[in-house]
């Protein structure tokens, strides 16, 4: 066969591709993007017919394909085909060396710099949506990390640990009048004992039966709150929260508030940037922990249950313990940014404790690499700084018409995100295992070899 | 040799039936200090199940296992601790272990006893140095306070890790594995793997070892190499050992004492030469030719 009918071969099978995947893109847009229900104005359901835009999808789609087998295929072909490089480049050796302290003073500049852009006013909305919020799934990120990733224990009620947190800082604050300093350390207390309350029972599940049975605690903790009225106002939530003060001095207007204590003109930037470097604080605490009890024997032990639990007891390792501790120290963590949350926005309902930010946070963890602290924080910085700039996508209710609401998408982001990982790094963006202790060189492990637990 | 030392296992009358089949059946034996045990017997013979009952893996149907820390003479307590109904009774510096009250963790933490597996157990994701930490879990856990002088930095655990890490080092030596210490364990070849198990087993500093099989799948090389590593613990470690194994070479040439099962049943026990030569042991392991059943039937006592 000649070069050129190899070629033409080529050709028509990507043609063939195309037509194939756009035929199946029909298939599965039609209902969903061809028709449309709606009401008259009797109040009568009546369908209408999107076709130019399903067939622009459809159109997308196909010359998607086509344009993937006919350039991106070949050029991925090409890639695999190329010599492997043993030798680390360089810019890797300095970027490993530089990138956590280099990221670490970037947060905490951060605030300072974006008061430096856009003067008080309009710094607010980038602290707290694009700071503040990525930082607590950054926390909560790493307080999972130490049960799915260091421990292998599937855990998909995180968030329960999270509302116990911050309805204990809501209800005592309200009740008490209890201070935040005294309240965060009481609520994670309490969410760790949550945490064992619930890890004694499904100690002796593993893997699928384990993630179900954290499934239902989170969801028990959630109609709890919905239904227990008389104390948690259900769905209605707890508004009024008292706020922190800063070391005693409240964030308001007053004579003695922060503000005038400083002989600065009010403005409610002060008590953002206040919590912005409070949450990277606890944060940064959440990190610091983890990193200290991986080199300990408990942080080991955890990983030696997640990569084989017989014969961590063959060793003499207690692992009902070990499992509880990792419950508990995750429900810490999650226990003190639940009270953070709440002390934050002042309102809590059940509505922000549903599956769905279980979820999140897990896809958060998952994407970043399980046991990775550097690839948790960056997932959760793409993941809900994402759905953040979706907000600020305004622009693009010109080209797709008024009613286009670009935050309807954000999981649609999360979903491609999950099959862009799924693809290229099957096992998160960071998967490699840094080793807790070495004797004379420290080097990374390959992600084949380390377990993910089975619950 | 055998039958030198005082008993440091006693197992008395070991049952464990799985629904109807039992598996182990009134097993007595005893390993004694200092001692090579080897419990040897066709596939299905029930050797396994008989480490899982020592080890705390299983608990025993019926049956009494006593272990002895010490000096020989507590055994006489054994009958006072099994009435009292505790795990382990102790008198001054010797102790005594009724094993099958024990859960799995406790028989090593607390008795003593460490054990491998047939099919190599080792965390492959973390390094050689590692899977040697983990086992030395309880002690460092003490040293760190339980984590919270950890956390804090207390120089108390860096020295305890130094410790530990020191002794690695030494097992690694031992086992020829220092060059990899910091490669995962799950790199390495299967010999290999096979000796980083019996040194992870030394390193929770045991009075007994229990070795499933740690012959199998080594070529006679290694076979060899490891016999003398079993010898030198058995004679510089003065650490006991009890073994499960089919690669005759290993036990004839280094167990001071055998034990035979066939079906859960103890159908030999003795000195490795007397085992050789007992015709119910040839006819278990080589099977007979039928117009001799009868006659090894009634030799056997069926």
């Amino acid at each position: 066969m000649t070069a050129a009918a190899s070629e033409r071969g080529k050709l028509t099978n990507a043609f063939c591709d195309a037509g194939v995947t756009a035929l199946l893109a029909f298939g599965l847009f039609l209902p969903l993007i061809g028709f449309k229900t709606g009401e008259n104005i009797r109040n009568e359901l009546i369908l209408t017919t999107r076709w130019p835009l399903l067939f622009a999808v459809v159109g997308i789609v196909g010359f998607g394909r086509l344009f993937y087998s006919l350039t991106l295929e070949p050029w991925l072909k090409q890639r695999t085909l190329r010599p492997v490089q043993t030798a680390q480049p360089v810019w890797r050796a300095v970027l490993a060396k530089w990138f956590i302290p280099f990221a670490i003073g970037f947060v905490i500049v951060y605030p300072l710099m974006i008061v430096a852009i856009n003067g008080l006013g309009g710094s607010v909305k980038w602290i707290d949506n694009f700071g503040i919020q990525i930082l607590i799934y950054v926390m909560l990120g790493w307080g999972l990390n130490i049960v799915v990733g260091l421990a292998g224990l599937l855990d998909l009620g995180y968030v329960a640990f999270y509302a116990v947190g911050a309805y204990s800082y809501a209800l005592l604050a309200k009740t008490f009048g209890f201070s935040f300093w005294i309240l965060l350390p009481l609520s994670g207390c309490l969410a760790s004992f949550w945490g064992i309350l619930l890890g004694f029972p499904v100690l002796r599940l593993r893997g699928d039966y384990l993630a179900i049975v954290t499934l239902a605690f989170g969801e028990i903790i959630r109609i709890v709150i919905i239904n227990w009225v008389d104390l948690t106002n259900g769905y209605a939530g707890i508004s009024g929260i008292p706020r922190p003060s800063f070391f005693g001095v409240p964030f308001n207007a007053d004579d003695n508030g922060f503000a005038a204590m400083f002989g600065l003109e009010f403005s409610p930037i002060y008590r953002t940037i206040f919590l912005y470097y409070l949450i990277l604080a606890l944060a940064l605490l959440t990190a610091f922990v983890t990193v200290r009890l991986r080199r300990l024997p408990v942080g080991r032990a955890w990983e030696a249950l997640r990569e084989d639990e017989i014969a961590c007891r063959s060793l003499g390792i207690n692992t009902t313990n070990t499992k509880l501790t990792a419950f508990a120290m995750g429900a810490m963590f999650a226990g003190f940014a639940g009270s953070f949350f709440a002390a934050r926005q002042g309102f809590i309902s059940p509505e922000s404790f549903t599956f769905l930010e279980s979820a999140t946070i897990l896809s958060i963890v998952v994407l970043g690499g399980m046991g990775s602290q550097i690839g948790v924080a960056i997932a959760a910085i793409v993941m809900i700084g994402g759905t953040e700039i979706m907000r600020e996508l305004d622009f693009l209710k010109e080209i797709f018409g008024s009613t286009f609401d670009p935050t309807q998408y954000r999981m649609l982001l999360f979903g491609f995100a999950m099959v862009l990982i799924m693809i290229w790094r099957p096992r998160g963006l960071i998967s490699t295992r840094n080793p807790s202790v070495f004797l004379k060189e420290r080097k990374a492990i390959s992600a084949e070899l380390v377990k993910e637990g089975h619950g | 040799m055998a039958g030198s030392g005082d008993i440091l296992l006693n197992v008395e009358h070991l049952t464990m039936r799985f629904g109807g089949l039992a598996a182990v059946d009134d097993l007595s034996f005893a390993a004694r200090q200092g001692d090579i045990t080897a419990l040897i017997g066709p596939n299905g013979a029930g050797k396994t199940t008989v480490f899982n009952c020592i080890t705390g893996f299983y608990k025993p149907s019926e049956g009494r296992l006593g272990l002895c820390h010490g000096d020989a003479s507590v055994w006489s307590e054994l009958e006072a601790l099994t009435a009292s109904g505790k795990r382990s009774i102790g008198r001054g510096k010797s102790a005594l272990y009724q094993l099958e009250r024990m859960p799995d963790f406790l028989v090593t933490q607390q008795a003593r006893v460490a054990r491998t597996f047939q099919n190599i157990r080792l965390f492959p994701g973390m390094t050689v140095l590692e899977n040697l930490l983990v086992a030395q879990h309880n002690r460092l856990m003490l040293a760190s306070g339980y984590s919270l002088l950890g956390i804090l930095g207390f120089p108390s655990y860096a020295m305890a890790e130094r410790a530990a890490i020191e002794q690695a080092r030494v097992w690694l030596d031992r086992v020829g594995l220092t060059s990899r210490a910091d490669d995962p364990a799950g790199d390495l070849p299967y010999g290999a793997q096979r000796r980083l198990e019996i040194a992870r087993a030394m390193c929770t500093q045991p009075v007994l070892l229990c070795l499933d099989e740690p012959a199998a799948g080594l070529n006679p090389r290694e076979s060899a190499e490891l016999n003398d590593l079993l010898l030198a613990i058995r004679d510089e470690d003065a650490i006991s050992i009890l073994l499960i194994e089919h690669d005759m070479s290993v036990v004839m040439g280094i167990s001071d004492h055998v034990v035979v099962l066939d079906y859960g049943i103890k159908i030999s026990d003795g000195a490795p030469d007397e085992v050789r030569n007992d015709p119910k042991v040839i006819a278990a392991y080589l099977g007979v030719a039928d117009q001799d059943v009868a006659k090894v039937e009634a030799e056997a006592g069926l």
